[in-house]
């Protein structure tokens, strides 16, 4: 029975409505993702499209790892290529980033109980978006890439003892950065259900029970993780190819 | 608008725990069963139910057992209960629970993964199937599920039944209207279950929601049924205080279940001077008159009442086992629960009074009809103990819905209903609609309020009741002239309702001063200044209304049928005391 | 323990009163007193200036979820929403996802059809025929006590665009049956299969994880985190997930 909502037929619904929870204005949370998550995106194309390394020295920026350097007659395709389409489709169907593109750039619906634009009929996620019901294999890509990033952690480290020099600061952006994504990635709602949201007697199986508790801190907080590693990436890539680009001089302690 | 006629096995009146389980053992029977309820499915005032339902499955406590259910039940109900719906409540509940854990219901678990039992007033053993402080929307909600797909039932949702229809001294239907449309609808029944609950709202404070206006104790009253212990109401010791937008508002038992103690404004823990045995766990009788007391001595906190405090409990554990009490107090009173006392005062919160109904088969005086839960009487007697309402509503609920099946069953064609009935509950239907200026029914249900508040509290005297009679019999009398407040359409008119519903609460106040008038002696919920005592003479006597051959109300003293030598030998043993292992 | 005193005792509240045929905002001036919720000021203008204002409510205590209602443009319940929080003046209207009956009172009867379609608590045969009580531990219940937590208020579902803004209720049964579809799927003891039904007519694909009927629970369940993406995840294994369908082709099961 599809009744057509009366109290809505005398005027329209508003533009605008406070959401008494929060002390934010509305548009507030569009906004930024549009500016943020926009802006990002650009700098990413960039950086996969143009730039040919994200190595300096002991360094590797995220966007580079694994490095695969290939060459298709004498052209080198750009490395980031072979790395970028696993975190671009983490991202793209990750549950936490649906909710901010489908509110700030798709409008569906832009803040709650508000106005939406009247394109064609709304379908959700069962036509063009139905992809996103793999992201669990975008988990897999995403989990085989964080154990290289954090292999490039650990030897970056090691490799600047080789050179004499204990730690550089993009060591530390580089742990710190791994840290993020690794809180990002393993608090995937994916992975949530692969480890042991799937089972309904969790008494019945301890050790998925207690890896879903551990997901499930962590994925509480997904949202937080999402942004807070987007922006670890931007800095750890931004930090190293101004290093490549000797913008800036290397800091390291001795 | 001529009415809209429908035909059924079994009417089911209201849509609380015992309606539902009711309706749901009827249509199990193979009835047709119709559900009509006041609001919508799943708002009944079950929902408000905190603490727990009372059955001895013995999984906390392995002494546990049906004689010591039984015992309590009867030692707080000071022995006026019917003995022998206690004993059979005492049996089932068991049974009753881990069937309803069957239908999808989901209880808080012990170690060993059973049900859970909580402690509780005045039960000597943690007997409370609970799920955090809950348990009501729980148990509302499973029953709902079980009944909207259990086959051969409908349910018609904010319909008021405002009269039965008889005929040769037999219920055959009532007369009802649809709230939203103000259509009127006779409902034609080989057997009726009243299941209404009670009627708090005839006082100013209490727990109780909207529909609680006693419309099933009219409903069997007019058809000439008797009512029994309407003097019995039970003060819950606990209610909300502070701002007085909540005032009233129920703080579960539980609370004190769990370790929750009472002080008095100078940190007092003084229920030591009123029960130093069961301290705060002791019955809700003496709970509430030790509040009751302290803030009469002056004693009390700022805003009339006493402290409750939980803080010694851990943060965590007072979130995981009094969600809603910590979410309800943050919310309403912006006081932390887990940091500071809660203030609390006593609220009306239960009829023990009700139908008077057969024990095993929930039938009234009348044939035809059938009542359970709150509505009827017997199981409580002077007092009920927390928890052992929720049991009832299943014990009984479904007791009466299989008896009205049986009963429907033997009936052969429906019985015409005889027309005069009908334009004549029409008639007392329609009339505030006729006098739209008349007197406001809002206004008159407040003064009422106010009438029970001022005259019939916890602790009551004759000359006080007497007054109040009065005031309830001038009240009827404008209220026979009662408009709506002012408009006159039938669509979704609350002043018309409430017009309606004042008629309830009038004929189950008038019966609760008229029997408290008759029983002149202090006795679990009913307290006398003039007779402060318990007389053992009156432990033998319920107090019974019916209506008078000429109209009026009558109150006959009736003695009780006696406890069987081997039940009296239960209730009289001594039972061992259990000693919690203390855990967090 | 105290609360503040306002400084003004008047509160200019306008409510929406009408019908199906159209109405109006009528504006009431409320004397405030402390602690008073929305659904006070309600039922005062109904004792004292408009005997006919139509409102459900019932426990005024959050307990029972009737007296929903959406408060200046946000779905509430007003027996929840202090009167303080909203100024000087504020708006009341019914919930417009659904039918108005009159004033503030809306036909629900839809919530209730649909609940009808979700098959109940199944145990298997098995578990059915044990004559023991049964055994289920604390960490079993506590995932679906939070669903089982739900008072029907249907602030959700007024909420939710897929139904408010794009009347779809012909293809999403709407966030209160995601909760209750959930709280089956994950009870220890139930043995159905209710994924052919959310894939189906209660068109689980249809949510795009916007939240905004977390943001209204007055429970505070997780409706999107813990009950609509795990039923997501849930209706994946079984239909987007190649490797699976190959496990179960391998394994002999359809």
């Amino acid at each position: 029975m599809a009744t057509a909502p009366a109290a809505s037929s005398h005027e329209p619904l508003p533009g605008t409505v406070q959401n008494p929870y929060s002390a934010l204005p509305n548009w507030f949370y569009p906004a930024n993702v549009v500016f943020w998550l926009g802006l990002f995106v650009v700098y990413a194309a960039v950086v996969v499209l143009v730039e040919r390394t994200g190595r300096y020295g002991p360094y590797l920026s995220p966007f580079f790892s694994p490095e695969i350097n290939l060459r298709v007659g004498g052209f080198l395709i750009p490395p980031a290529i072979w790395v970028a389409w696993a975190p671009l489709a983490f991202r793209l169907t990750c549950y936490y980033y649906r909710k901010a593109y489908f509110r700030s750039f798709l409008w569906h619906p832009r803040s709650c109980a508000v106005n939406e634009p009247k394109r064609a009929t709304y379908r959700g996620e069962t036509r063009f978006w139905i992809f996103n019901n793999l992201h669990r294999y975008a988990f897999y890509a995403i989990f085989i890439q964080t154990l290289f990033l954090w292999y490039d952690v650990i030897a970056g480290l090691l490799q600047h003892q080789q050179l004499g020099a204990v730690l550089g600061f993009g060591n530390l952006l580089m742990l710190v950065n791994v840290l993020a994504l690794s809180g990002y990635t393993y608090g995937c709602h994916a992975f949530r259900h692969l480890a042991g949201g799937g089972v309904d007697c969790f008494s019945c199986s301890r050790v998925r029970f207690a890896l879903w508790r551990g997901v499930t801190v962590l994925n509480v907080r997904h949202d937080r993780w999402a942004w807070v590693s987007m922006f670890t990436v931007w800095g750890t890539d931004v930090y190293i190819r101004l290093l490549v680009h000797g913008v800036i001089p290397h800091a390291a302690w001795n | 608008m001529t009415p809209e006629n429908t035909d059924t096995d079994v009417l089911v009146i209201g849509a609380g725990g015992a309606g539902m389980r009711g309706a749901i053992a009827a249509a199990q029977a193979g009835r047709r069963v119709t559900v009509v309820c006041k609001s919508l499915l799943g708002k009944a005032h079950t929902v408000m139910a905190e603490g727990g339902a009372a059955a001895a499955l013995a999984n906390v406590a392995g002494l546990d057992s049906w004689e010591a259910h039984f015992a309590d039940t009867m030692k707080g109900g000071k022995l006026i209960n019917n003995w022998r719906m206690a004993e059979l409540h005492a049996k089932e509940s068991p049974e009753r629970i881990l069937e309803l854990e069957r239908w999808g219901a989901v209880f808080d678990r012990t170690e060993d993964g059973l049900i859970h039992q909580r402690p509780f007033g005045a039960h000597t053993y943690p007997r409370l199937a609970h799920i955090g402080d809950r348990t009501g929307l729980e148990l509302i909600r499973s029953l709902q599920d079980a009944l909207v797909h259990t086959p051969g039932v409908e349910v018609h949702m904010e319909v008021t039944v405002v009269r039965l229809l008889l005929a040769a001294g037999r219920v055959v239907g009532a007369l009802a209207y649809a709230r939203a449309d103000g259509r009127q609808i006779v409902y034609s029944a080989r057997a009726v279950l009243l299941a209404t609950g009670g009627a708090g709202r005839i006082y100013r404070v209490t727990s109780n929601s909207w529909e609680c206006t006693g419309d099933g104790t009219m409903l069997a009253y007019e058809a000439g049924a008797r009512l029994r212990d309407c003097e019995m109401v039970q003060f819950h010791p606990t209610g909300m205080v502070w701002p007085p937008g909540v005032r009233g508002i129920l703080v579960t038992e539980g609370v004190r279940g769990e370790g929750g103690v009472l002080r008095n404004k100078d940190g007092e823990r003084f229920m030591e001077r009123y029960d130093h045995e069961r301290m705060e766990l002791s019955s809700r009788d003496v709970v509430a008159r030790a509040i009751n007391s302290e803030v009469a001595a002056g004693r009390g906190s700022p805003h009339g009442g006493a402290f409750l405090d939980i803080t010694h409990r851990s943060p965590d554990f007072i979130k995981r086992k009094l969600p809603s009490m910590y979410e309800q107090f943050l919310k309403l009173a912006k006081v932390d629960i887990t940091k500071e006392p809660m203030e609390v005062a006593p609220t009306i919160h239960y009829y023990m009074g009700g139908v008077d109904v057969e024990a095993e088969t929930g039938a009234t005086t009348v044939p035809g009809l059938y009542a359970a839960g709150e509505v009827a009487s017997g199981l409580h007697g002077a007092n009920r103990l927390g928890g052992n309402s929720l049991s009832d509503l299943l014990v009984f609920g479904k007791r009466a819905g299989d008896a009205a099946a049986e009963f429907a069953g033997r009936q052969g064609k429906p019985r015409r209903i005889d027309k005069a009935q009908v334009e004549a509950a029409t008639e007392f239907l329609m009339a505030p609609l006729t006098r739209p200026h008349g007197e406001s029914p809002y206004k008159l249900q407040s003064e009422l309020q106010e009438v029970c508040t001022q005259h019939a509290p916890i602790i009551r005297d004759e000359p006080s009741l007497r007054e109040g009679l009065e005031k309830v019999l001038a009240l009827k009398e404008r209220a026979a002239e009662m408009g709506t407040g002012g408009a006159t359409t039938r669509a979704f008119n609350p002043g018309w309702h409430s017009a309606l519903d004042l008629h309830s609460m009038l004929i189950n106040a008038e019966a609760l001063f008229r029997s408290a008038i008759e029983r002149k002696e202090s006795r679990g919920a009913h307290a006398r200044s003039d007779f402060p005592k318990l007389d053992p003479k009156w432990a033998q006597l319920n107090l019974m209304v019916q209506k008078g051959k000429n109209g009026e109300m009558t109150v006959t003293a009736t003695e009780n049928q006696p406890i069987p030598y081997e039940l009296t030998e239960v209730i009289t043993q001594s039972f061992q005391k259990y000693t919690p292992e203390e855990h967090e | 323990m105290a609360v503040s005193t306002p400084s003004r005792n008047v509160v200019l509240m306008s409510v929406f009163r009408g019908d199906a045929d159209g109405g109006e905002l009528v504006n009431y001036r409320v004397p405030i007193r402390e602690g008073m919720v929305v659904l006070d000021a309600v039922l005062w203008v109904q004792a004292n200036m408009a005997p006919d204002l139509a409102v459900r409510w019932n426990c005024k205590a959050a307990k029972c979820g009737s007296c929903s209602a959406e408060i200046n443009g946000f779905p509430r319940l007003m027996c929840k929403s202090p009167v303080a929080e909203y100024g000087e003046e504020f708006t009341v209207r019914p919930m417009r996802t659904f039918p108005i009956i009159r004033d503030l009172v809306t036909d629900v009867s839809w919530n209730y059809e649909v609940n009808k379609k979700i098959p109940p608590f199944t145990p298997s045969a098995e578990d059915a025929a044990d004559p023991e009580p049964w055994r289920m531990q604390q960490e079993d219940v506590d995932r679906i006590t939070e669903f089982r937590k739900c008072i029907e208020c249907f602030l959700c579902q007024d909420v939710c665009h897929v139904l408010r803004n794009h009347d779809r209720k012909d293809a999403f049964f709407g966030p209160r049956f995601m909760i209750r579809t959930a709280s089956l799927e994950m009870h220890p003891k139930d043995a159905l299969d209710r994924r052919p039904l959310m894939k189906g007519e209660g068109g689980v694909g249809m949510c795009n994880i916007t939240k905004c009927c977390t943001e209204v629970c007055p429970e505070h369940i997780h409706i999107t985190d813990n009950a609509i993406i795990p039923l997501k995840e849930r209706v994946a294994d079984l239909y987007f997930d190649p490797l699976r369908a190959i496990g179960r082709r391998l394994r002999g099961k359809k």
